[in-house]
């Protein structure tokens, strides 16, 4: 019953997106103030139905309701109940449902927080919003119903979440994702919206960014989310791995930078406008593009939902209509558009400039690398080919080196033009440093340190410092924008300098050890003490024992698993670590490979966690724009009048 | 350090056209030669069995674990497996280090490494999906250009 009325609700949903596409957009042609105003009603009814939808399917989850094919094959009596609520998004159909959801979370949000907005603008920008809502509502019901039933006759038991996403990462980090790529429909929808006005003003600017800003926040904290979990769950020690869906959302991520940067510069001075837009309308369809990719199956991955031609399909045809509809739309309408401020190379509008070639180049390689798979087996006519990381990192880092280059300047010079005094003013030391690094990595590469690493730690650390001075200076941050700018830099400085020293400074073994034995690495000795057998929920583990010390003093004592789960008989392997700021120390256990031998990884990691606490900083500098009193001032006659009742 | 104003608003937009064309044909000429050194070809063990496979190249083998044949050094982490198409065609391949977990007889796999003058596969990584019922497509396929009637078992395992 419960099933059939979360069907219903999302055919309902369906109904309602619809309406929400056609009604105010109806409005606004017919210019009747009364169709107009629909929309918000009509949002809150959308999210409403969908969260009554969902709230169904966690139920049938819940109460073990294997009479739901989803839940027969993503669930088990045995899961612990964090888990079965989890496994609602662990596969294709409840985890687009929840993105169907969070999509019109968005759209009520938008409703609910733009008293800025005029009624002509706010029914454009719902209207497009509705209509991607209703893409989602079918694609959900004609390919990927959550609530079909096993009927009649289903199994007494489920077949099991898989193991691997059996674990807090992946409780969060889904819907932090799905937040992020569905949050970008939000400056899509404003983009379309005023392009079919022909009127690109800062004001659309203005309302595009606390969104922007927000969407890309939940994204960083996604993105970051996972590479934690690949870290422990699954990487052996790996963090990323530029698989196919890493990518998928990291394009998106770095289009988002972009645009964020490019927005900035639009509503201050008015410049880049028709770039910005097309701006938005990328990284919105690099989203859609990475959940083709995900749930098509072209593409080979750890992540890869299960295959089935018809939605990929489904997702190509809807994501043509999106980026052609959108395209067709902005080459009719971006012509008109003109730039009005004019700016020399070295203001910081060409910095941002510079900033978002290089993203856009960036992003671009990525998306190379990606489908050149898929591109090399159609003109080969079948050859199967695979892109390994070292593309990826030989084109990504030269990249990011200069970015970074860019970012340790930008942040100072001055909108228009900035005269050299100012830059050399804050720039000094550094140039003064200069010379004095060169010749310490020259001495350096004489002895065979890595030179980039050097380069790119004192870059990070200057940027830091810069930062941390521009912070000092009491006064100079004047909003909480430039706060929030200040935050995502310094995040974006301390994840860099945890890529750079985990990668070059790491540690890390394979070895065959047995009880008894131990192994020295980097000042740690690691001894292997035995193994027992321990009794999970739903699993049986073979938990060896490790002793850490370093110079014969105790550090910690690690106890990695191998986990064999009960109902699949799916093999896992829990990592064990002692964290720290400064250094991770980390265990996992392979297989047996003797009478008493097991196979071990050891790895040593300097500044790791810097990674993942970079990436929090930075989504934390992202929220923290939020709360700028900019974006909640309304213009024109409406702002008076909330004065005046706020007074 | 001190920079001339721009007179000529049109000789800006000239120098970042510029600047962006000259980029963007260094950055794709780069990408491209990047891209070219570092793809990897897959090579079925039919294939590697005829010395269609480049030698001393990396390339990318998969076929299906042959049964009773992952054989275990008695010291260090050394094991040598037997990928076959489940017909004729076998290829050896040695790895150093810890197999994933999913690794097992009778499972497909995907090994990337290079191929020695002698036949064996020297894999640097060895890969198995986690899910018991996953078959690479690139194993599927192999398996499907030797074997046809093996089609429909495959297929399933695939779409489970």
């Amino acid at each position: 019953m419960i099933p059939e009325l979360g069907h219903f609700s999302l055919i309902l949903a369906l109904g309602l997106s619809v309406a929400l596409a056609v009604l105010p957009a109806l409005g606004v042609y017919r210019r009747d103030a009364l169709l107009m105003q629909t929309g918000p009603s009509i949002a809150t009814g959308l999210f409403v139905l969908l969260a009554f939808s969902f709230g169904c399917l966690m139920y049938s989850f819940i109460q073990d309701d294997f009479s739901v094919a989803y839940v027969a094959n993503n669930s088990n009596s045995a899961l612990p109940l964090q888990y079965k609520i989890s496994a609602v998004w662990g596969a294709h159909e409840g985890s687009f449902l929840l993105w169907t959801l969070i999509a019109s979370g968005w759209t009520l949000a938008v409703a609910a927080f733009s008293r800025g907005l005029t009624f002509d603008m706010k029914a454009r920008v719902l209207s497009v919003l509705g209509l991607l809502c209703a893409g989602f509502a079918s694609f959900l019901l004609f390919t990927s119903n959550p609530f079909d039933r096993n009927l009649p006759f289903h199994p007494a038991d489920g077949g099991d979440l898989n193991p691997l996403l059996q674990d807090f990462g992946l409780i969060v980090h889904p819907p932090m994702l799905y937040m992020g790529y569905v949050g970008f429909a939000v400056p899509f929808a404003l983009a379309i919206a005023t392009l079919t006005t022909g009127r690109l003003d800062a004001a659309w600017a203005r309302w595009s960014r606390p969104w922007t800003n927000a969407a890309w926040a939940f994204l960083t904290v996604g993105i970051t989310l996972g590479s934690w979990w690949a870290y422990y769950e699954l990487g052996w020690g790996g963090w990323w791995f530029w698989d196919a869906v890493e990518n998928a959302s990291f394009m998106p991520w770095l289009m988002g930078i972009a645009l964020i940067h490019s927005l900035a510069a639009s509503e201050k001075r008015g410049v880049f406008k028709s770039w910005t837009v097309l701006l938005a309308i990328s990284t919105f369809s690099l989203s859609l593009l990475g959940a083709f990719l995900v749930r098509s199956g072209v593409l080979t991955s750890v992540h890869a939902f299960a295959v089935d031609p018809t939605r990929g399909i489904f997702i190509l045809m809807f994501l043509v209509l999106v980026i052609g509809g959108s395209l067709t739309l902005y080459a009719w309408k971006a012509s008109g558009i003109k730039s009005e401020a004019q700016f020399e190379w070295n203001s910081r509008e060409a910095m941002l400039l510079i900033n978002n070639l290089l993203l856009v180049v960036a992003t671009a390689s990525v998306l190379l690398g990606t489908l050149y798979p898929l591109l090399y087996e159609v003109i080969t006519d079948g050859k199967k080919i695979s892109v390994g990381p070292p593309y990826f990192n030989r084109v990504f880092v030269p990249i990011v080196c200069l970015l970074f280059i860019a970012m340790a300047v930008s942040p100072f010079s001055r909108w228009r033009r900035t005269s050299g005094d100012v830059l050399l003013r804050q720039h000094w030391p550094f140039l003064l440093a200069t010379p004095v690094i060169i010749c310490l990595v020259t001495y350096v590469v004489a002895t065979g340190i890595d030179v980039i690493a050097i380069g790119v730690e004192t870059l990070a650390v200057w940027i830091l410092v810069l930062l941390a001075r521009h912070w000092w200076q009491a006064g100079s941050i004047s909003s909480a924008s430039q706060l929030g700018m200040m935050l995502a830099h310094a995040g974006i400085a301390v994840a860099i300098l945890g890529v750079i020293v985990t990668i070059t400074y790491s540690e890390g073994r394979d070895v065959r050890m047995n009880p008894g034995e131990s192994i020295a690495l980097a000042g740690y000795d690691i001894t292997f003490e035995g193994v027992q057998k321990v009794r999970g929920p739903n699993y049986l583990a073979d938990q060896a024992e490790f002793n850490v010390t370093r110079d014969g003093e105790f550090v910690a004592k690690l106890r990695p698993e191998k986990r064999v789960y009960s109902v699949g008989q799916n093999v896992m392997t829990e990592a064990d670590m002692d964290p720290g700021l400064m250094r991770d120390v980390y265990v996992a256990l392979g297989e047996k490979v003797g009478d008493t031998a097991w196979a071990v990884r050891v790895h040593v990691k300097p500044f790791v966690r810097w990674i993942w606490l970079g990436g929090l900083l930075v989504a934390l500098g992202g929220f923290v724009t939020l709360l700028d009193k900019r974006y909640r001032r309304v213009r024109g006659l409406v702002s008076n009048n909330v004065v005046g009742t706020a007074a | 350090m001190k920079f001339g104003p721009m007179k000529s608003h049109r000789r800006n937009r000239l120098l970042i056209i510029v600047f962006i064309v000259c980029a963007a044909t260094g950055a794709t000429s780069f990408a491209l030669f990047a891209l070219n050194e570092n793809i990897n070809l897959f090579y079925s063990p039919e294939q590697i069995v005829k010395g269609e496979a480049p030698v001393g190249k990396t390339i990318r083998a998969g076929g299906m674990v042959l049964d009773r044949s992952v054989i275990r050094s008695e010291e260090g982490l050394g094991v040598s497996f037997v990928v076959s198409d489940l017909k004729s065609a076998q290829v050896k391949v040695e790895f150093e280090g810890i197999l994933p977990d999913m690794f097992r007889e009778g499972q497909g796999v995907i090994a990337l490494g290079q191929l020695t003058d002698k036949g064996v596969f020297v894999a640097e990584e060895v890969l198995a999906k986690h899910d018991e019922n996953y078959m690479p497509p690139e194993v599927a396929d192999a398996l499907k250009d030797v074997n046809p009637s093996s089609e429909n078992t495959l297929n399933k395992a695939n779409y489970n």
